[in-house]
């Protein structure tokens, strides 16, 4: 307090709000930097050239017109599950069943086309009316763990995961037994949606709608979160529980509705993965998405609009497995050590906001 | 030292202990910097062998520092620590134990379902992997034959009072053979009655010369009556401090303060005309394990008045206060303001003008990471002018909101968008107060509004919570601190074990009466 009146005015004194929002910006990248030279260690050890690699995932991911069109087309399901573990960050939430919802929402979606597709229904209203399915199938299933941490103290995170996998069995049960198409010999699936009732491409390019879908969404969170109520009254609920009772806030009605938004998004981007990419639901719904997802969500540390970008990031590592795979003769499970580096770096950096005196105004240095 | 401790029994028990008297202490020139910040400046002070030294100072006046550079938590940047005109280099607190210095803090740091005897001898530092009881149990016994006051050896902690385990707490470092006692704020949790009796004890045996005491405290009677020397620090350096008694309390307090301006307590309007009423009927509460914390409790509040709660902390009080502003559930009970239910809503809060000056006020009233003006926002962020349709929020209204009682309630912040965390305690409590009584008050919760704050901020909040009696709230206050009740209210009631116990105008009771109460008679 007293600091306040004693420190001399300096000639640049950058705001707290510039100075936070650096110390956001370099902390998750210098913990990216610091995961790129761990793996390079890893690299090594195998006998692989680091610079090689990252030349190849830029390759892969960037380098020519088709790769760069495969990462954005693998980026919008990306996009989806890192909103939805971010908007449930945002309330102090830690719900990672992202793959279940998507899971069961491309299920729902596949399921209820195949009455619809036999019906000979409108293609845009089929479309709509998958859409719609994928949203609510998992926007509910999601909506169970936030009820049950408010009304009942479950622990979000252990119910979602767990959630994910009966999700996944709830999916390969129909599809093995009632819904499955006879044709699908090697691979269950329920029937195919048929090439009519597809989502196409974004005019131009070969990458499906999912994209604008999930921009679109990531902008409207963003501005739900920062600029409405409900988002206001959230993150007041994320920042203090306690707080957010004493101002007779509904932290159930608030809770559950986040734990929805995040179910159906993840919803959507499974209703994608059906209609612009597999035509059908079977087990390669279950790819890994939602979980590469809360990776997404921590770079961007939760923010709607900076996930866009790092789903790109994200979807081109993704995209230049096979490249990285042929070339360096190094298995596919490469870009998951990549990844899972990541992650433990970044969750270790989390620790270190506001440790470093560089990002902090000086005037605000107090005695308590 | 410490195989002393560990094999009592095999030395002849009393010549032992009785040859460890209390011995004294110095520091000098200590100086500890964090960073830009000098909590401690050039601080000399001297505690002579067998006296009770009580250290003053508001809150962030170093007083912690101080203590913590002495215990090895801190290694000071400057300056040396003499003891018994020893230089002695204290590099962690297994050092300052090996030295004979002990602490008491002002929590208790015992395991409530072990017995004392199991407390006691865990805390030894070198406690074996296999222990004899029967051995240690004697030697305990032994150990307490010889101590001045004794505790229950055999029943779990949690079955004793405060004061007992106050005692015990004290007990422990004499056992550990610790001859230097430092006491961080031993009486906060304590009745008035236990404060005296604990605070005797140590008085006698300082007297004795088995010990020397070094007492963290602010207050003032607890400093007269038992207190042989005292020093006083402020802002980090040692401004004065001479013999009890040959200092009055006035200058002990400008000593303390400094030239700092505290601002008169607002007169108390005698007769206030209000119409309003809070009426708590029959209200009763679980704490967090499900076991009933609050029972029975029934009390009505007129407007323009101040009904003050007194207890020993964990009596049931935070519950209360909980359930009230809607943190905890009810599981019993209504609540009526002006004869009409009350359910602890956003939209009853509003429509009742009820407001909360809660207790710790980053724990209960505030978001940490969201800035100042995002937190006096809190009542009205979903209403006009600070949104339009009642969901479209506006920053620019609402940080032009917060600039205007930022300024009127002198709260200092680099700016309206600066994280709430990075202001003084004070500041944070002036915020929520511009925040909770910027508009028309009817109903005001008050928790420990005070807890922790410097004088010139204690003065101003007491000040405004009478500024409201006086335009006709009812006004509950819960504290801990009976001086504040006795200042503030108007009633007084006593909780002890979750229930009323005793209520009385302010004009017909006293503190000893309040403090039998509050101690369970």
């Amino acid at each position: 307090m007293a600091a306040i009146d004693t420190i001399p005015p300096r000639p640049f004194r950058p705001s707290a709000r510039l100075l936070g929002a650096i110390e956001k910006v370099a902390i998750p990248l210098g913990a990216l930097i610091a995961s790129a030279i761990l793996f390079s260690c890893f690299l090594l050890l195998l006998g692989k050239s680091p610079a090689d690699f990252f030349q190849l995932v830029w390759r892969g991911g960037f380098g020519t017109s088709f790769s760069f069109q495969n990462t954005l087309q693998r980026s919008a399901p990306l996009i989806l599950t890192g909103l939805a573990f971010a908007i449930p960050a945002q309330i102090g939430l830690t719900m990672i069943g992202a793959e279940g919802a998507l899971v069961l929402g491309g299920f729902a979606a596949a399921a209820i086309a195949i009455p619809l597709v036999s019906s000979g229904m409108p293609v845009a209203l089929t479309l709509l009316l998958m859409a719609i399915f994928a949203i609510l199938a998992g926007a509910g299933w999601n909506a169970i763990a936030g009820w049950l941490r408010h009304a009942r103290g479950v622990n979000e995170t252990i119910s979602t995961l767990l959630l994910t996998y009966i999700a996944i069995a709830i999916m390969n049960f129909f599809v093995e037994g009632p819904l499955r198409d006879p044709a699908s010999q090697n691979k269950p699936s329920t029937m195919p949606i048929g090439k009519d009732y597809m989502v196409g491409s974004i005019p131009g390019t070969d990458v499906h709608w999912g994209l604008v879908a999930g921009v679109v969404l990531a902008v409207l969170l963003y501005f739900l979160m920062a600029r409405t109520t409900f988002g206001f009254a959230a993150r007041v609920t994320g920042g203090n529980p306690r707080a957010a009772l004493a101002q007779g806030l509904p932290v159930g009605k608030l809770i559950v509705s986040c734990s929805a938004i995040a179910g159906g998004a993840a919803g959507l981007a499974g209703f994608y993965e059906v209609a612009a990419i597999h035509g059908q639901a079977n087990a390669s719904l279950v790819a890994g998405y939602g979980f590469t997802g809360i990776l997404v969500s921590f770079v961007a540390r939760h923010n709607p609009l900076v996930i866009v970008p790092v789903a790109i990031m994200f979807g081109a590592i993704e995209a230049s497995g096979g490249l990285i795979q042929r070339r360096m003769d190094m298995p596919d499970a490469t870009a998951l050590v990549l990844q899972g580096i990541i992650f433990v770096v970044l969750l270790a950096s989390e620790t270190l906001h506001g440790r470093f005196a560089i990002f902090k105004p000086s005037s605000e240095v107090d005695r308590t | 030292m410490d195989a002393q401790v560990a094999l009592p029994a095999m030395a002849p028990p009393a010549p032992a202990a009785a040859s460890k008297r209390g011995f004294g202490l110095e520091t000098v020139g200590m100086t500890k910097v964090f960073g830009s910040l000098t909590a401690l400046d050039d601080v000399s002070l001297k505690v002579e062998p067998g006296e009770f030294h009580a250290l003053l100072g508001e809150n962030g006046a170093g007083k912690s520092t101080l203590v913590k550079c002495i215990m090895g938590f801190y290694q000071p940047t400057r300056g040396q620590l003499l003891v018994n005109g020893q230089e002695a280099a204290i590099r962690s607190p297994h050092d300052a134990r090996a030295n004979g210095i002990g602490m008491v803090y002002q929590h208790f740091t015992l395991v409530p379902c072990l017995t004392a005897a199991e407390n006691m001898v865990i805390s030894r530092a070198d406690v074996p992997g296999f222990i004899d009881w029967a051995k240690e149990k004697k030697a305990l016994e032994a150990f307490m034959e010889r101590m001045p006051f004794q505790v229950p050896l055999d029943e779990p902690v949690s079955g004793l009072s405060a004061g007992e385990k106050q005692k015990l707490e004290i007990l422990k470092q004499l056992y550990l053979d610790q001859h230097f006692l430092i006491l961080d704020e031993p009486t906060s949790v304590l009745t008035p009655g236990e404060a005296d009796e604990v605070l005797g004890l140590l008085h006698d045996m300082a007297r004795a010369g088995d010990i020397t005491v070094l007492m963290i405290t602010h207050k003032f009677r607890e400093v007269n009556a038992f207190a042989d020397r005292f020093s006083v620090l402020r802002r980090g350096a040692y401004v004065g401090g001479g013999t009890v008694g040959e200092v009055s309390t006035e200058d002990m307090s400008r000593m303390m303060i400094g030239e700092t301006q505290i601002r008169k307590s607002a007169a108390r309007v005698a007769e206030v005309k209000s119409a309003t009423q809070l009426e708590l009927a029959g209200l009763f509460v679980d704490d967090n394990e499900g076991l009933p914390a609050v029972e029975a409790v029934s009390l009505k509040i007129q407007g323009g008045e101040i009904l003050g709660i007194a207890g020993v902390s964990g009596n049931g009080q935070s519950e209360l206060v909980e359930a009230i502003s809607g943190q905890r559930p009810l599981t019993d009970g209504r609540i009526f303001i002006n004869g009409k239910p009350f359910e602890s809503t956003r939209a009853d809060f509003d429509r009742f003008k009820v407001f909360g000056l809660p207790e710790e006020p980053l724990r209960n009233a505030a978001v940490r990471r969201m800035s100042v003006a995002e937190n006096i926002a809190f009542r009205s962020f979903d209403k006009p002018p600070l949104a339009s349709l009642g969901w479209w929020l506006k920053p620019v209204a609402m940080r032009d909101k917060a600039a205007g009682l930022i300024e009127r309630y002198r709260v200092k912040t680099p700016s309206p968008e600066t994280p709430i965390e990075n202001l003084s305690g004070g500041n944070v409590q002036r915020a929520v107060l511009a925040r909770e009584l910027s508009d028309d008050v009817d109903v005001l919760i008050v928790a420990n509004p005070c807890f922790g704050l410097d004088f010139a901020s204690v003065a101003e909040i007491r000040a405004q919570i009478i500024d409201q009696r006086n335009k006709g709230a009812a006004v509950l206050l819960v504290s801990e601190d009976l001086d504040e009740i006795l200042e503030l209210s108007d009633r007084v009631a006593v909780m002890s074990e979750g229930r009323i116990t005793y209520v009385a105008p302010i004009g017909e009771t006293d503190r000893n009466t309040i403090g039998s109460h509050m101690a369970g008679h």
